[in-house]
């Protein structure tokens, strides 16, 4: 079997040699707008030979430094420490100072995109309005609740598998990357987001921590909390740490039925009622998943898409009627009931 | 090169509500010379939803259906980019965590299966691409494409996170997709550019935020018809049916009329391949699609 795996290989700078030994000659297309001055945004291009070993974050520079001095951004440790630097290039989250200049040429060509990481956000270029994402930050109260004895007779230690737990949520840099790759946070402004959840598990299950419930609370509510999440792994691919925000949702959403925190509801009910189809049929029955989810009452909504399915064929008329077999069933379909039987761990 | 062999993991909407996407892909693997067995005893893969539920018996059931492929010793494809990703997910897990493989084990264990690690996952349109190739594809093109703008749309599941799927999707890049282009391309249609080609459709929350799914879904179909596009085409059922099924309320949220054909990937390759129109099953959708034979025909 052949693969074309190395031709498509964005992220290895050795093969930056081949592509040019010298420099390339780069064109950035660049957002300008000044919220205090200008009516709307409009982009510039400026063009400039890169080097192999030249950061955005250095461009960023050269653009301020030889071409617009009233160019603007936010820089501060250049060690993808400080988490200033976010933008976004030709639509890609990225962290200037981390992220290689002719890595991103060779995967979107010699013109680079260079936007704010929200544009209807943006303050002056670059330089954006984080209030949204602070604000939901703060909601998630990212730090340990604990009543701190102030004459400890001895440590609050923490073991090695406790401590794993939360390792690679607290990298987070609050760079705010996830949080502005995140389709909901641009159509929910409730949604807390990518970088509040993670920061919500991080201290949830430390074991110093006593405000987890309230946390997990907050994260179960449908609008802020995470059955909003739509799955689409914007923040896993966004995080210039690779800590992986949707792994921790899924965690908080498992969470919420492990402690109790879970109510029935559309989502809750959604997700454990893949079951009831796999337990019959081994397959999703799609017509009572509906049903079982909304209730009876709430079908109404989707009575004229049912009846839409219908007339294509897509559904058949007898589809969620009790007693009436539509759903086909797989072979060994005893395995799969007695596995759901043995390894269940969660109820709603 | 000896035949390609799969085993196919259908997964519930082809064998619910998208038929047509199951016959099209049928019908293309017949008319390639593809052999495929169906996995007719694997299970819903959870969809992204009993994992959120219950992450571990999710893993247990996926390493399951994964079992049914390596003890045919094939490997396993996918018509539908959760399934690719939640089995991807569960084998990624299995293989690098040795503690939760032993564990998932002894539940299999229970029903004489043993998860081994030993079948690779990957999408029918990689197979068709990475394993099959583009070139031979090409030769087989009885119905040119050329009369169709097609908007490609990737679907989340299948390229991030970039990481898991890197192995199985050739390393396609999620910003900067190109296998469904060069797809389109090599059946002689001409794709069409357009920046919401890799972004989320919204199906997973259509019930609990109905907002949300149609606005996202909206903005994609919207910009697909505003670059011109003729038709839609996604690897992905759960995007065809969040786009084909619900495509009135996603355009009155938006406030537009849309009327835009989405076709599953196996479908296009069969309009191009010369595949009967019961194979095809355009009639299978809600959104009128059957004009797209004719049109077809014509070029």
């Amino acid at each position: 079997m052949s693969t074309q795996t190395e031709e498509f290989e964005p992220f290895n700078t050795d093969e930056m040699e081949t592509l040019n030994p010298e420099t390339v000659t780069v064109t950035l297309k660049t957002f300008r707008f000044n919220a205090e001055t200008d009516y709307l945004p409009y982009y510039k291009k400026y063009v400039m030979e890169v080097g192999k070993d030249e950061l955005m974050l250095d461009l960023l520079n050269r653009i301020k430094w030889e071409h617009d001095g009233s160019f603007s951004y936010r820089r501060s440790c250049r060690h993808g420490i400080c988490g200033a630097c976010g933008i976004k290039v030709n639509g890609r989250a990225t962290l200037a100072c981390k992220q290689n200049a002719l890595e991103l040429v060779k995967l979107f060509g010699e013109e680079l995109v260079i936007e704010p990481q929200s544009k209807k956000r943006a303050v002056k270029d670059m330089i954006i309005d984080k209030k949204d994402f602070w604000d939901k930050h703060a909601e998630v109260k990212p730090y340990v609740v604990a009543d701190v004895d102030p004459h400890p007779e001895h440590e609050t230690k923490q073991s090695i598998e406790e401590f794993n737990k939360f390792l690679d949520s607290d990298l987070c840099i609050q760079c705010g990357n996830c949080h502005y790759a995140c389709p909901v946070v641009e159509v929910n402004e409730d949604y807390l987001g990518p970088a509040a959840f993670n920061a919500a598990y991080r201290f949830t299950v430390d074991t110093r921590d006593n405000a987890g419930k309230e946390r997990l609370e907050l994260t179960a509510e449908i609008g802020p909390g995470v059955w909003d999440c739509v799955k689409c792994f914007e923040c896993a691919e966004a995080c210039p740490k690779e800590i992986n925000p949707i792994e921790k949702i899924t965690k908080l959403h498992n969470m919420q039925f492990e402690q109790g925190v879970a109510r029935p509801n559309v989502a809750t009910k959604h997700a454990e009622g893949f079951l009831r189809g796999m337990k019959k049929y081994g397959y999703l029955d799609e017509a009572d998943i509906v049903s079982y989810s909304e209730g009876y009452l709430g079908m109404y909504k989707h009575l004229k898409t049912a009846i839409k399915m219908m007339k294509a064929g897509k559904i058949h008329w007898h589809s969620g009627i009790p007693f009436i077999n539509s759903v086909p069933k797989i072979k060994n379909l005893d395995e799969v009931q007695k596995l759901i039987e043995i390894s269940q761990t969660n109820k709603l | 090169m000896s035949q390609l062999h799969y085993a196919l993991f259908t997964g519930c909407t082809a064998k619910q509500s998208t038929p047509e996407l199951l016959s099209s892909t049928l019908a293309v693997a017949d008319k390639l010379g593809i052999k495929i067995t169906i996995l007719e005893e694997a299970s819903c893969c959870g969809a992204s939803h009993l994992q959120d539920f219950d992450e571990f018996l999710a893993h247990v059931l996926n390493a399951r259906n994964i079992c049914y492929a390596e003890k045919l010793g094939l490997t396993m494809i996918t018509i539908c980019n959760t399934c690719q990703l939640n089995s991807a997910m569960t084998k990624h897990a299995l293989d690098t965590d040795p503690d939760l493989r032993a564990r998932v084990n002894e539940k299999l264990a229970e029903v004489g299966l043993e998860y081994k690690g030993t079948s690779e996952i990957k999408h029918f349109l990689y197979a068709l691409i990475e394993d099959y190739g583009l070139e031979k594809i090409k030769d087989h093109v009885k119905v040119p494409l050329s009369q169709f703008n097609i908007a490609p749309f990737y679907g989340c599941h299948n390229i991030r996170p970039s990481e898991l799927h890197h192995d199985a999707n050739g390393g396609e890049n999620p910003y900067n997709p190109t296998s469904l282009d060069q797809l389109i391309d090599a059946l002689e249609g001409h794709p069409v550019d357009y920046s919401h080609k890799n972004k989320c459709c919204g199906f997973h929350v259509e019930l609990q935020a109905n907002h949300t799914s149609e606005v996202l879904a909206g903005n994609a179909m919207v910009d697909a018809i505003d670059n011109n596009a003729d038709l839609m085409v996604t690897p992905c059922p759960l995007c065809h049916l969040k786009m084909d099924t619900y495509q009135d309320d996603v355009g009155k949220v938006i406030g537009r009329d849309i009327e835009l054909p989405v076709l599953h990937m196996p479908q296009m390759v069969a309009l191009a391949l010369g595949c009967s129109e019961k194979e095809i099953g355009l009639n299978f959708h809600v959104q009128k699609a059957t004009q797209l034979y004719k049109e077809a025909a014509e070029a």
